[in-house]
């Protein structure tokens, strides 16, 4: 089988924009958290979140300006330019630029999103309302659907192998990623920029998931602490946003044009719950099946996993995931570590599971797990290592990333240091 | 130059992204000034909004240039 390797990585999170920004905050144990600013929260139950810091582009701030003309901002909504910022890190990191049709044909794109644009159809829907059906944009459905970041993307770089976008909720990241990777392995592309983008940070986003009982809502006073996975005083998780992309490459492909390497993916395993359409299967059994699915792909077994990236949303569901992860590792479990950067980040949904991938691509190359904050008194006892409010230095050749989505869809991905 | 012309170029300008120099009578919004067939409806409901009129869609494929756009206003209003 063809093997594939990471080569490029983009980030845009609540901690920062760009991949090292954003690495540096969370190792400090910094929350993006804060009161919203986008919308006026006054209405809804939830009044914090972790918003993309925006700004001039200095400090780590977002300044759309830096990635899209303006007139083509206007054309888009924001899941979309979040989806283009670390799509063009990610290429840029990766320094692949095809010069031949060929080379061209052979690099596609995989970007997806849990949502798309439910801001630009919420304010679409009031302006049909308001002024009728002749005031609506012709932008409108480009700017809404999901698989228009990977068009995009495609367009700017006349990248022209397979195009195509994941669409399943909290595990889209993740999914676009592991299938990508496929493509490369069946010989589809030699290329894939994947990974996922998301911006559902409005007050349609907040009451949606406000009405599912899924988001913290009592810490208003003090919202860096509000997302506490494990935790005993969790109480729903903190809504993210941004983009986490990455480029994959056929490892021959890399090495022959001597593109730096970061990691490789080793594993992908899915699965589903067939359970309940927001709640995951009491027993992790799901969950379970991904990891176990993902290892074997790997060829590894479970105690070769150092590090595991939690899905761990700050909700009740943390403590299933915690034991079927205790229940895969065995004794294994007590010398792995395992930590919810969601509690820096918050959930970031269709973008969560490759931001989190690229969080163990930099776990791999530092050597280093980030922490999980707000961890102060733990619901229950764990065998593992939860990394609590501090990042932990160890030897990590191994890294597991878990990403579970509404209607019982699950992914784990393995990502390992590359043996020659 | 009158107000509407005034005004018309200002969208223009604006939609377009196209330096206020290069938008002259002649200039055909697809052929000069980088519009796509998204960028030309969205120019005419612009305009519509702007000037409170109703542009129908067998007359809006008749704005081609700066110029039609500025003419067919000033008639209708």
């Amino acid at each position: 089988m063809r093997r594939v390797v990471i080569t490029g990585l983009g980030l845009v999170t609540p901690l920062a924009c760009g991949v090292e920004e954003s690495w540096k905050r969370l190792l400090d144990g910094e929350s993006g958290a804060d009161r919203i600013k986008s919308f006026d929260p006054s209405r809804v139950a939830t009044t914090y979140a972790c918003e993309v810091p925006r700004g001039d582009g200095s400090d780590g701030t977002f300044n759309p300006d830096d990635w899209m003309e303006p007139k083509e901002q206007r054309k888009v909504d924001t899941f979309i330019m979040y989806g283009m910022a670390a799509a063009i890190q990610a290429v840029r990191d990766s320094g692949w630029m095809p010069e031949t049709d060929e080379d061209r044909e052979r690099t596609g794109v995989m970007i997806g999103s849990g949502i798309g644009g439910l801001n630009t159809i919420a304010e679409t829907a009031v302006l049909i309302k308001e002024k009728g059906p002749r005031r609506v944009s012709p932008f409108f459905i480009p700017s809404a659907l999901i698989n228009l970041v990977s068009g995009q993307v495609s367009i700017k770089y006349g990248f022209k192998g397979p195009n195509h976008a994941v669409v399943t909720a909290c595990s889209t990241g993740a999914h676009a990623i592991g299938d990508a990777a496929r493509l490369i392995q069946w010989g589809d592309a030699e290329v894939m920029v994947a990974g996922g983008c998301e911006a559902s940070i409005s007050e349609i986003g907040i009451a949606g998931f406000n009405a599912c009982k899924a988001l913290s809502t009592k810490r208003a006073d003090d919202p860096k602490t509000a997302s506490r996975p494990y935790d005993a005083d969790r109480d729903g998780f903190v809504m993210g946003e941004g983009a986490g992309i990455v480029v994959l490459e056929e490892y021959e492909h890399a090495k022959a044009r001597g593109a730096k390497i970061y990691a490789e993916v080793l594993g992908y395993g899915l699965s589903g719950d067939a359970y309940h359409i927001t709640a995951p299967a009491e027993d992790g059994d799901g969950g379970f099946r991904a990891m176990k699915a993902a290892l074997a792909r790997a060829g590894l077994e479970p105690s070769d996993i150092d590090y595991i990236n939690a899905h761990g949303t700050s909700t009740m569901a943390d403590t299933i995931e915690l034991a079927a992860v205790e229940r895969l590792l065995g004794d294994a479990a007590d010398t792995a570590t395992m930590s919810s950067t969601k509690s820096s980040i918050g959930h970031l949904l269709g973008a969560a599971g490759s931001v989190e991938a690229i969080f163990c691509v930099l776990a791999l190359r530092d050597q280093v797990a980030p922490p999980t904050i707000n961890l102060d008194n733990p619901a229950v006892t764990p065998r593992l290592d939860l990394a609590p409010n501090a990042k932990r230095e160890r030897k990590i050749d191994v890294a597991l990333s878990n990403s579970f989505g509404f209607g019982g869809t699950n992914a784990s991905l393995v990502i390992g240091k590359v043996k020659p | 130059m009158s107000d509407i012309a005034d005004r018309v170029k200002k969208i223009v300008v604006e939609h377009l992204g196209v330096e206020e120099e290069k938008v002259t009578e002649s200039a055909s919004f697809i052929d000069d000034l980088g519009a796509d067939s998204l960028d030309t409806v969205e120019l005419v409901m612009a305009f519509e909004e702007e000037f409170g009129i109703e542009i129908p869609d067998d007359a809006a494929e008749t704005i081609q240039t700066f110029g039609d756009a500025v003419k067919y206003i000033k008639e209708a209003q």
